[in-house]
């Protein structure tokens, strides 16, 4: 068996991140580690009494520090897998099998969940513009087309996962793990996932607005600092 | 004739020129920090006072008036300065970033080994 680690950036998800964290020791995963990003909310404290490993962030450093944080720690604990997860209930934890495949198999040491192959998610008309987009922009910046470049289910080897460092603190991280994959030649694969989309994810999750104020930080940091 | 305008503007160069000295002898900047701004803030007051040495220069650039140059000098000179204090913005978060993460790695609330 692999050792896998199920890493979760939590901000301000109290109502969820219990049912999430069950729903992984279902399925039988037992290094589960929370980030929680100094919600103010009790995220931490269900973290914790669900059984997780909780890594607490004094300040709010965003998802892609989180990530970060969390992918050190099962680094240091010995991960042969790690596997980015969602706290806000919108990742299906059945699907984590299927992600980790590839790797196991050592056909890839990245596989990176997309909702647009073949298995079928509920996305909003909007968000599922704002996603093409994403697309069209990555290939731009990065020069790899992919079918889904903003899904934050993803699995790494411990190799990748050591080669990755992701130094954006926010949502660019997204981008900017591809554009690492691409840059360091590391292998990588898509894997059909299905992303939820519930009222609750989606009065959470990230505006159409925000993507235009990632983008231009993506290109700052790449081309401008 | 000095005008009040020139009054102003001298009381405040004098007054940042002084704090960049104070700084200097508190050590918080470098001397090549205090020379950097020394010698901005004092070509701020001579131009202040002789805005006519710019002219020369002016016709070199083929810019109407002296003054102009100064201005679009100055322009350049401020985003320059906003560009560079972007960048340390940046820089510092990082650092924060490898702070706030080092603690919680070090801390987690449950520790494996005792498990
Ligand atoms: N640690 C940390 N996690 C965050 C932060 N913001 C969001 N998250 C977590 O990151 C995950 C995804 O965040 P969302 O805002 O839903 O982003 P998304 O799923 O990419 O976008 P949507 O498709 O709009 O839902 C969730 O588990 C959030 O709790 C943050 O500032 N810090
Ligand atoms: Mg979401």
């Amino acid at each position: 068996m692999h050792k896998v680690f199920i890493v979760i950036p939590a901000y301000k998800e109290e109502n969820s991140i219990s049912s999430v964290i069950k729903g992984l020791k279902k399925e039988g995963y037992k290094d589960i580690v929370v980030v929680d990003d100094c919600s103010p909310d009790s995220t931490s404290k269900k973290a914790e009494d669900a059984g997780a490993i909780v890594l607490k962030h004094i300040i709010n450093r965003g998802q892609g520090a989180s990530l970060r944080t969390g992918t050190d720690y099962a680094l240091r604990h010995g991960a042969e897998i790690i596997v980015h997860f969602d706290a806000d209930g919108q990742h299906n934890p059945k699907e984590i099998k299927d992600i980790i495949k590839p790797i196991i198999a050592g056909k890839a040491d990245a596989a990176l969940g997309s909702r647009f192959l073949g298995k079928r998610s509920n996305v909003p008309f909007t968000k599922k513009i704002v996603l093409k987009l994403g697309i069209m922009f990555t290939f731009i910046f990065s020069g790899v087309w992919l079918t889904d470049t903003h899904n934050g289910f993803r699995a790494l080897s411990r190799d990748a996962a050591k080669r990755i460092e992701i130094t954006q603190d926010r949502m660019a991280h997204a981008s900017e793990i591809i554009d690492q994959i691409r840059k360091k030649r590391i292998r990588y694969t898509e894997v059909p996932v299905t992303i939820t989309y519930t009222s609750y994810s989606i009065e959470k999750g990230q505006s159409a607005m925000n993507s235009i104020r990632i983008a231009a930080r993506l290109i700052w940091s790449k081309y401008i600092r | 004739m000095i005008s009040i305008f020139q009054m102003i503007v001298l009381v405040f160069l004098i007054f940042v020129f002084t704090r960049v000295v104070f700084r200097f002898k508190d050590r918080q900047i470098s001397i090549l920090e205090l020379l950097f701004w020394s010698a901005l803030w004092i070509s701020a007051g001579v131009l202040l006072f002789m805005p006519q040495i710019t002219n020369p220069i002016a016709r070199i650039l083929n810019i109407g008036r002296g003054i102009d140059v100064a201005v679009y000098l100055g322009i350049i000179l401020l985003f320059y300065l906003v560009f560079r204090l972007y960048v340390k913005i940046d820089t510092i978060n990082q650092d924060l970033t490898k702070i706030v993460r080092e603690i919680a790695v070090n801390k987690p609330n449950k520790d494996k080994r005792r498990k």
